[in-house]
């Protein structure tokens, strides 16, 4: 057996990639929020609720209408985001003209409802969620399992996704444009508030396909969302909201200190995250990718 | 005598003869909860600064001085001083931290702060973990006032809430109040007339954690228990929601929010998850079609019939 710092390497290895799945789903929901943010100037409390939706309506898929895990992925993220648009037209589209943080005040409401729902329905414990790709494979140095490899591998390529498309295509282009000056682009032809309610439906729906992706790891459970809002708002902190980039490599790398933490230091793994926020914000207010305004 | 002097005097005497109707353990509770609300409306009504962690400071004051009442043996009163000594501290970390970004992000770091004393409290050996502290002893205030006594401790928690509330409304009418507000209404022109803004928001930061922490340390003494769910994140979230029912930046308005939800949690106790939705939905209701609350709004119809 191979040791690193006395630490055998399987156990090493195996806490790294739990952290890098963690990140994972930072980067994942950290990229939502800061898309919304940027076109919506909302902080989506429900961001939360959306994802542990997403591992739901996995869930219901399976159980309730036997649609197996490769279907639901494509599913879920469709089902949330429909799900998201119509919040959007509902409450939030009524409140731009407001104080930003009337819409955070908002979606923090709608997290109450939505949570309680499912608890009502479904019971505070959560419910298991099938393996799909069960089994894995003895690198050396530590065990893979297949699917939390494929965790990794899927949610870093629907980030760079994500990043390329905001970044290097001309649907992005717009979108950059009307974050900018929405009234410009709005002077151009572009219809701006269908274009705001789209953002805010696949902002939602990365968040259900989290969650969807997280089904089979966790369990599916009404308050999976909730604490782990909490921390991606650290996450979002840290980074900054200016770019996309700066998300996706800042959720990663801080599931990947989470999970050192856990290793060395397990009573600080918790808070590791936020003690990193009180001291980037001591140092640079603005994150570490964001920029004052 | 203006409208808010009578409304205070009006509600004194109210709060004076309320245990011969009402039981006293529920206005304690409304009590200690509507100068948490208070506390916390001085920052978002006064100043502009949505605090999402002041659960942080109320639980934090009701574990040292359940702590220090209980396993210390402390007199009550210097136990509840503790309290609040401790939420002033936090609140001076939690402010250096927090007072460098606004808006939203300060709504967010202060909440993820909040979360951090959560896991804290989680795993510190003094607070008990999940059981939390309980049976704290009512030890008599001063050596001689038996809190025992329902009754009796209703008209000390009734003095310390004036104290409080005398307090906020002293600093929200005092010439700090009125650069409070220019901060809110304009921050750059107040900085470009000279005045140390983040000095001014820390004070008022530092104060109403403080506050917050006498409500949390008084709490704890009245139910003789401090748990997780004073510190958790849904209760930062029920005292946005208390000081929205009543509204923002409303001197009662907080006060009525307290009584209005804490009376609603009794009525729903038995319906579990319901609460959390009805909650919600009273959030929904007032953000989407009330955003004065309910003190602001009636306010705003007395100054229109006037004018008519």
């Amino acid at each position: 057996m191979i040791e690193i710092f006395g630490i055998p390497s399987q156990a090493l290895f195996a806490q790294l990639l739990l952290g890098l799945i963690n990140g994972a789903f930072y980067a994942m929901l950290s990229l939502g929020l800061a898309v919304i943010f940027g076109m919506l100037n909302v902080i989506n409390f429900t961001h939360g609720a959306q994802y542990m939706m997403g591992a739901f309506v996995a869930w219901m898929a399976l159980n309730w209408f036997g649609i197996g895990y490769w279907w639901s992925l494509l599913l879920t993220p469709i089902v949330v985001g429909a799900f998201g648009i119509l919040l959007e037209r509902v409450f939030l589209r009524h409140l731009y003209h407001l104080d930003h943080l009337y819409g955070m005040l908002l979606t923090f409401g709608l997290v109450l409802i939505i949570e309680g729902l499912f608890r009502f329905k479904f019971g505070s414990s959560g419910l298991p969620y099938n393996n799909p790709i069960p089994g894995g494979t003895n690198l050396g140095f530590m065990f893979l399992p297949w699917y939390r490899g494929w965790v990794v591998v899927a949610s870093l390529v629907i980030c760079l996704a994500t990043w390329f498309v905001i970044e290097k295509t001309k649907l992005g282009a717009y979108l950059r444009a009307a974050t900018e000056n929405p009234t410009l682009v709005r002077a151009f032809g572009i219809n701006v508030p269908r274009m705001i309610m789209l953002t805010y439906g696949f902002g939602v729906g990365l968040a259900g396909l989290a969650g969807a992706l997280a089904a089979p790891i966790q369990n599916v459970s009404p308050l999976m969302g909730s604490s782990l809002i909490i921390v991606v708002f650290a996450v979002v902190v840290i980074g900054g909201m200016g770019s996309i980039m700066g998300s996706i490599v800042t959720g990663f790398g801080l599931g990947l200190i989470e999970g050192l933490t856990k290793v060395f230091y397990p009573q600080a793994s918790n808070t590791v995250i936020f003690i990193i926020m009180a001291i980037v914000l001591l140092i640079r207010p603005a994150g570490l990718f964001g920029q004052t305004k | 005598m203006n409208k808010t002097q009578i409304s205070v005097a009006v509600l004194l005497v109210l709060a004076l003869v309320a245990p011969m109707a009402v039981y006293p353990l529920f206005l304690m509770k409304v009590l200690c909860f509507a100068l948490f609300a208070c506390a916390f409306n001085l920052l978002i009504g006064y100043v502009g600064l949505l605090s999402f962690g002041h659960a942080a400071f109320f639980g934090m004051a009701a574990y040292v001085t359940g702590h220090a009442v209980k396993v210390w043996g402390w007199p009550t009163e210097i136990g509840i001083l503790a309290g609040t000594a401790i939420a002033a501290m936090l609140g001076v970390v939690f402010g250096l931290i927090a007072i460098r970004r606004q808006g939203i992000y300060f709504a967010m770091i202060t909440l993820a702060l909040a979360q951090m004393v959560f896991f804290f409290s989680l795993q510190a050996p003094f607070t008990g973990g999940e059981d939390g502290i309980q049976a704290i002893p009512r030890r008599p205030l001063f050596g001689f006032i038996n809190i025992q006594n329902d009754l009796v401790f209703y008209y000390v928690v009734l003095a310390i809430f004036l104290i409080g509330f005398g307090i906020l409304y002293r600093t929200v009418h005092s010439p700090f109040g009125q650069v409070l507000k220019a901060i809110r209404e304009n921050e750059p022109r107040a900085i470009s007339l000279g005045y140390k803004v983040d000095r001014y928001k820390m004070v008022a930061f530092v104060l109403s954690a403080a506050l917050a922490g006498l409500a949390g340390s008084t709490k704890a003494i009245v139910f003789q228990l401090a748990s997780l769910t004073d510190v958790h994140w849904a209760m930062s979230g029920e005292v946005v929601l208390m000081t929205l029912v009543g509204g923002i930046g409303t001197v009662l308005g907080p006060v009525v929010g307290a009584a209005i939800i804490v009376a609603m949690q009794n009525y729903l106790a038995s319906m579990g998850e319901w609460v959390l939705v009805v909650q919600g939905i009273v959030f929904v209701v007032i953000v989407m079609a009330f955003r004065k609350g309910i003190v602001g709004e009636i306010a705003d119809r007395v100054m229109r019939l006037r004018r008519t």
